[in-house]
């Protein structure tokens, strides 16, 4: 049986690694990875204490979060196909202006 | 069973009269204002007639307890009212001679701006006046007492748009301050003493004790420090400054407050108060002191004034140094003698030295008038009468007051009546130069009148329009409305003395006997110390009641010096003001350092201003101002408002718009939280 601090501390460094990400890059798709990174890696907190109390909300709230990440990324990709068609670049920088 | 005389109702009386006026007045027209503010003040009048007419028929004192005012603990205060011989002579003094100065006003004020403001005030003044007479306990009395101070800062400020006036009144006001600080801590140290403050049970506290005839106990300090008030309230050295100032009210104030009733307030208190003095010697003998020099230091200084209304200001503190002689020698009957004549002859010089500035149109310079007796002869013959009682001519009233506090002075110490008598001599010479400088010779005023008078009427009534810019022809009579109080004080200053007949011309001096019962029941049991406090406390026998019969001869020399004093003054004035008016000015010449010193009110004012305002006015400035106010107060909210402007400054730029930097901050704080979170973890295991 791994233990669960294991698993926290797996979690913690993901997540840790998407802040990085999100902070530190400039292109906007890894910057949306960064935050599946973060997502992923609370998912796992999640799952791991679910499994440890033998419940299940656990579980549930890691369905919630995915069903939530799959219509952001949807939504998220939608907007960077659009940005990019008018701004011909994928460097948050240069698009830090709300008008053209 | 008493009767309920419902003794309340007279000083609410007047104060209704303030409340109408003061807050319905502005529409009303002026008929209406004086109507008011005459039927209510007439009415506290007639009503002190008919308590004065069902008195012999009352148990004394009187005393009507309307409520409790405050209580804690074992200390109570009623709000109650107390009337025995001296309130009700005091009652009638105020009420009668006010009611006349109210008349004379409506005629007095009708050009003047503010008509119903000043009824209103006049009428506040006689609802705190009767307060102050009638109150049962101290601190109902220094109610009155504060009141009066208020209602005198009203009206000596009332053409407050003259700065000279509201400075007037400020300095009254500040200057009284001094003295009720006095009375104040006098009171603290009754209910320390006594646990209440009520006449009757502080003074039937008061009795067990035997004089303080050795060192000063608190019974002397309680004395002295009632004195400063008085000192205060009545403008005795060294708090009279004010009076003089206070001249700046309109005239029928001056003779209201300032000469016949508020500035009595203090020889009142202390007649009251009497329990407490006769028991500290100490302080009675500072009280005769005091009363003494004030009046012979006033009187100097009266003979320079040039101002009509200065030279009666000053002739108004030494006449109320005469009554704190009298109290001081413990003859408080005089005092309150001289006080009721006062009332009358100063009221009357007062209300006639209005009249003649209302006939001249303003001007209160006596060198600018002269020969005023042809033109305006009512108001010549009853300031003539007055001149006369003040100056202590037989039979006038002042005459009986004066002689009588003289000869009472002189049973304690020959200085007193020298000083005294010496003070009769300048009282009589600066009135009768008064009386000559206005009313004989040739109008000084004419040549320089018609054109600078307009002038001056506006200067010296700032607010209203000029009532008269006339010059010499235009000079007047007064109309009857303002002559009628005159022509009754004017019978008052000549039989209003006749009450106190003395036994050594073939009286009874019954207002003596009927003070007597006020003053004489608390006289301090005679014993071996009381006998040796010496000069200051004549035995129990002469301090009041019947005079002894065998001093008559020698009371009768002593009549004589004083009329005689007063004679010689009249004459005085006549040969330098009348028969050789070139005189003055060479001896004011020969005698230049002394008269200077007298014209200038031996600088007094300017000393005070050194020694006392301008130090307290740099302290202000310096410490309580700029140091305490500004450095303290201000500078702790000025500076914790810069400090959270700049934080502020500073945290603002963690609002750059800028996502990582959101981002980041979240982090950080996430971060932290965390940090906690393990940390408290660590440490609770």
């Amino acid at each position: 049986m791994v233990p669960l601090s294991y698993y926290l501390v797996l979690s913690g460094m993901l997540f840790a690694c998407g802040v990085t990400g999100f902070l530190i890059k400039r292109n906007i798709i890894t910057i949306f990875m960064s935050i599946e990174l973060m997502l992923n890696g609370v998912n796992l907190s999640f799952v791991a204490f679910a499994a440890r109390w033998q419940q299940l909300s656990g579980q549930v709230f890691v369905f919630f979060v995915m069903v939530v990440a799959a219509a952001e990324a949807a939504v998220g990709l939608a907007i960077i196909i659009a940005l990019f068609r008018t701004r011909e670049t994928l460097n948050v920088d240069q698009v830090n202006l709300l008008k053209l | 069973m008493t009767p309920n005389l419902h003794l309340w109702l007279i000083p609410i009386l007047p104060l209704i009269g303030a409340a109408i006026n003061g807050l319905l007045g502005k529409r009303f027209s002026r008929q209406m204002v004086a109507g008011v503010a005459l039927a209510f003040c007439g009415a506290a009048f007639g009503m002190a007639l008919w308590i004065a007419a069902r008195f012999s028929s009352l148990t004394l004192p009187h005393v009507e307890n309307l409520a409790t005012w405050l209580s804690s603990g074992s200390f109570s205060v009623d709000y109650s009212f107390a009337l025995d011989q001296l309130s009700l002579v005091m009652l009638l003094i105020v009420t009668g001679v006010g009611f006349l100065i109210h008349i004379y006003s409506v005629g007095y004020m009708w050009e003047d701006g503010g008509y119903y403001r000043f009824f209103s005030y006049l009428n506040l003044f006689m609802f705190f006046m009767l307060t102050l007479v009638l109150a049962s306990n101290y601190l109902l009395m220094f109610v009155g007492w504060e009141g009066v101070g208020l209602a005198s800062y009203l009206l000596i400020g009332f053409f407050f748009l003259r700065d000279s006036a509201a400075a007037a009144g400020k300095k009254a006001f500040i200057v009284n301050r001094i003295g009720d600080f006095g009375f104040l801590i006098a009171l603290f140290l009754m209910i320390k003493h006594f646990g209440t403050l009520d006449f009757q049970r502080v003074f039937d506290a008061v009795k067990p004790y035997s004089p303080e005839t050795a060192g000063v106990g608190f019974l002397t300090a309680i004395a002295l420090l009632l004195m400063l008030g008085a000192c205060g309230k009545s403008a005795q050295i060294p708090l009279y400054v004010w009076l003089p100032d206070a001249m700046e009210g309109p005239t029928p104030v001056s003779a209201l407050i300032h000469a016949a009733t508020m500035v009595t307030a203090g020889v009142y208190m202390v007649a009251r108060s009497h329990v407490i003095f006769e028991r500290a010697p100490s302080a009675l003998m500072v009280v005769a002191i005091i009363g003494t020099l004030t009046a012979f230091f006033a009187a100097t200084i009266g003979i320079a004034q040039t101002d009509i209304k200065k030279v009666l200001a000053y002739s108004t503190i030494s006449q109320l140094g005469y009554m704190f002689l009298a109290c001081g020698v413990a003859a408080f009957s005089a005092g309150i003698f001289h006080l009721m004549t006062h009332a009358f002859f100063k009221g009357l010089l007062f209300l006639a030295a209005g009249s003649v500035i209302h006939a001249v149109g303003g001007e209160q310079d006596m060198r600018k008038m002269g020969g005023l007796r042809k033109h305006i002869p009512w108001t010549f013959w009853t300031m003539t009468i007055a001149t006369l009682a003040i100056a202590g001519i037989p039979p006038f009233a002042g005459f009986f007051s004066k002689d009588e506090i003289l000869w009472r002075a002189y049973q304690a110490s020959w200085i007193y009546w020298l000083i005294g008598i010496v003070t009769a001599f300048l009282t009589s010479f600066y009135m009768f130069r008064l009386w000559f400088m206005t009313f004989f010779g040739e109008y000084r005023g004419a040549a320089a009148a018609s054109h600078g008078h307009e002038e001056h009427v506006l200067d010296s009534r700032a607010g209203a329009p000029a009532p008269h810019g006339h010059g010499h022809a235009g000079i007047h009579e007064s109309p009857a409305i303002m002559l009628a109080p005159l022509v009754i004080l004017a019978v008052l200053s000549v039989v209003g003395g006749w009450v106190g007949w003395p036994g050594s011309l073939g009286g009874n001096n019954r207002f003596d006997q009927f003070l007597g019962p006020v003053f004489r029941v608390s006289t301090p049991a005679v014993n071996t110390e009381h006998a040796q406090a010496g000069e200051s406390l004549p035995p129990e026998k002469e301090t009041e009641g019947a005079e002894p019969k065998t001093g008559h001869r020698t009371e009768l020399i002593f009549t004589g010096i004083s009329v005689g004093a007063g004679l010689l003054g009249l004459f005085l004035a006549w040969l330098l003001y009348l028969r050789r008016p070139e005189l003055p000015d060479r001896i004011a010449a020969s005698l230049h350092g002394l008269y200077s010193a007298v014209a200038h009110k031996y600088w007094i004012d300017e000393l005070y201003a050194w020694l006392f305002v301008k130090p307290l006015i740099a302290l202000s400035g310096t410490v309580f101002w700029r140091g305490i106010d500004q450095g303290v107060i201000d500078a702790t909210l000025n500076s914790s408002a810069d400090g959270a402007r700049d934080l502020s400054d500073e945290v603002r730029h963690m609002q750059s718009g800028n996502i990582r930097s959101y981002a980041a901050w979240i982090a950080v704080g996430a971060t932290a939280v965390v940090a906690y979170m393990v940390w408290v973890g660590l440490r609770t295991p």
